[in-house]
């Protein structure tokens, strides 16, 4: 699955690149979804046939599955794509009302692989932005094409992307009683998806590293929930040094991924704790007789959103990154959990749980303008895109036959998705934008 | 030292050096043979149900768990009941240890789960520890909601999935 992705610019054809009026801001919501078209790209030789086609629907889901765009299907269309140098016939585009347009081509030469691509404002008749291309090799397919959609989404949007990213899980089967958990990695759209441990023992929570390379989970292998560190390519692991005695849970990396941040506890009491991964040098950040736990770094650094029922509920609060006072943000009815600061920085992800029903919402750092994006019987878990528009969580049904699955929903909450897995599953953790 | 009713004293140690396949200490058994004192109530120790210094009996007879409110740690009056019959075996049959399960029903996130198991874990540990049982021969562990017993999405599924349960073990707990 080893990618190397050069980019270089193609010659753009007529209009210079320009921001062209095509620009939708998800702020406001996308009530519309701008209307898009990806025709099969041109396969410029006889092996790339399949695999134009295949870039061109993955392309197109990426895009679609936004909820910013809507697809034109190709039965619509009335202009005969199939050269990617010939001008383009923006009146047959128009016909089909497609207001953004993606062409490309495509060749295959042994394994290497070669994608070029344009992104068109058919309105204006302009480019939007230059034509760009990626070189890979067969097997890293799918990579290419959710840079491609990586590269439209933020041409059109002015948001980074998120299409070329993984997703660590717990894959899940059995009934609720006997459930075997074992952690697996996947492309954020569910494909590719690779086992990383067995179900021997319970997993939970994997979270990733700053740059994708590692893994923190926590597994029941010793009879106890320890946390482990597990690196992705090789697959190894490591047990974090803990306690006997002491239960130990709930782990994020720091920014730097230098730094854990985690839950451990001794005496019923559970409080946060960080440990210097290198030398496995603990220090204690909260001293209290309440739960405190799900904690998380702020992107900077240099503060740590966390859950603690000190105040007789379990409720968000803030503090250094060295510990110290907190303070509380959350002060609506019902309890709080889960908090996830967002990669950019502005919001606050969280689990809450009122009136029975449990949901994902956003806040502000500050605590203000909570909203509520999801609402079932049981919701939980949220994690971040790597661009901050979409969250991805866990839902669990109902009953005897409940079961978890991934969901997916953007920030305004009107988006909202069952990510396909093969199996079960919970505790996603989204991964950068890959390298 | 605490008081033992007689009858239960009496049948455990008559029982003592019978053969448990869950019994831990084995060798430490064989080393130090219990006297033989009294008779069983049953005829031959078989470790079954009927055998007090079973596994079974104290699972069945003793109670293995104890019961909680919603989103609570704190011991009800049954739950103590339970707990002084298990601090009784445990004192009397003093070559088990135990490790004490907490969990959580799936009302809440799994956090928060894990971290109420454990407090209910301690304060079932705690109370045992209370009523003499030492503490180096428990040890508690938290499963959150990760492992209900009953698994429909009532309250009256719930009501079973909140406790603490005594899992007597063979392993060491230093």
């Amino acid at each position: 699955m080893c990618l190397a992705l050069v980019c270089a610019f193609v010659a753009a054809s007529g209009a210079q690149a320009q921001q062209g009026p095509l620009q939708i801001t998800i702020e406001e919501g996308i009530i519309k979804p701008l209307p898009f078209a990806v025709p099969d790209f041109q396969a410029e030789t006889g092996e790339a046939g399949q695999l134009a086609g295949d870039l061109s629907r993955v392309i197109a889901a990426d895009l679609q599955g936004t909820g910013v765009f809507r697809e034109i299907p190709s039965s619509a269309f009335i202009a005969n794509y199939s050269d990617f140098n010939a001008p383009v016939s923006f009146p047959d585009w128009k016909a089909v009302n497609a207001q953004a347009l993606v062409t490309g081509a495509v060749s295959v030469n042994g394994t290497s692989v070669n994608v070029k691509f344009r992104v068109y404002d058919v309105v204006s008749g302009t480019n939007i932005g230059e034509g760009l291309q990626f070189s890979g090799t067969t097997d890293g397919w799918r990579r290419m094409a959710h840079k491609v959609a990586d590269e439209v989404y933020s041409r059109i949007t002015g948001e980074g992307g998120y299409f070329d990213s993984r997703v660590v899980y717990v894959s899940e089967t059995g009934p609720k009683d006997k459930r075997q958990k074992r952690l697996a990695i996947m492309d954020y759209d569910g494909a590719n998806v690779r086992f990383l441990t067995d179900s021997s023992a319970i997993v939970l929570a994997p979270r990733f590293s700053p740059n994708g390379d590692r893994v923190l989970y926590t597994s029941y292998e010793s009879g106890f929930p320890r946390i482990y560190v597990l690196d992705v390519g090789s697959v190894q692991r490591r047990v974090l040094e803990s306690a006997e005695g002491t239960m130990s849970f709930a782990p994020r990396f720091s920014p730097s991924g230098n730094t854990v941040v985690y839950s451990l506890s001794q005496g019923g009491n559970t409080d946060i704790y960080t440990m210097d991964i290198g030398s496995g040098q603990s220090v204690r950040l909260t001293n209290t007789p309440a739960i405190e736990t799900a904690p998380s770094y702020s992107p900077d650094g240099t503060q740590i959103v966390f859950e603690s029922d000190r105040s007789g509920s379990p409720q968000l609060y803030i503090m250094s990154a060295g510990g110290g006072e907190a303070r509380r943000i959350s002060f609506g009815d019902g309890r709080y959990g889960t908090p996830v600061w967002s990669p950019r920085g502005d919001l606050i992800a969280f689990t809450k749980q009122t009136s029975g029903r449990f949901h994902i919402g956003v806040m502000r750092t500050d605590g203000s303008e909570e909203r509520l994006l999801t609402a079932s019987f049981l919701d939980e878990g949220p994690t971040w895109s790597p661009n901050g528009r979409v969250i991805m969580f866990t839902r669990e049904t109902q009953g005897e036959g409940g079961a978890s699955s991934l969901y997916s929903v953007d920030i305004t909450g009107r988006v909202l998705r069952q990510v396909d897995t093969p199996e079960g599953g919970s505790d996603p953790s989204w991964s950068p934008l890959q390298q | 030292m605490k008081f033992l009713p007689i009858s239960l004293l009496v049948a455990a140690v008559a029982l003592s050096a019978c053969t448990n396949p869950n019994r831990f200490g084995a060798d430490d058994a064989l080393a130090n043979p219990a006297p033989t004192v009294g008779t069983p109530l049953n005829g031959v120790g078989t470790g079954g149900a009927n055998d007090p210094t079973s596994t079974a009996y104290f699972n069945q007879t003793v109670g293995d768990r104890v019961l909680f409110e919603v989103d609570q740690s704190t011991l009800t009056a049954a739950g103590r009941a339970t707990l002084d019959g298990q601090a009784t075996w445990l004192l009397t049959n003093s070559d088990y240890q135990a490790v004490i399960e907490g969990h959580a029903d799936e009302q809440g996130t799994r956090q928060y789960n894990l971290a109420l198991g454990a407090r209910r874990a301690n304060a079932a540990q705690e109370y045992l520890v209370s009523k003499g049982v030492p503490a180096n021969r428990l040890r508690v562990v938290s499963y959150g909601k990760e492992r209900p017993i009953e698994i429909c999405s009532s309250e009256a599924c719930y009501a079973k999935n909140r406790r603490a349960v005594t899992v007597l073990a063979g392993g060491q707990t230093s």
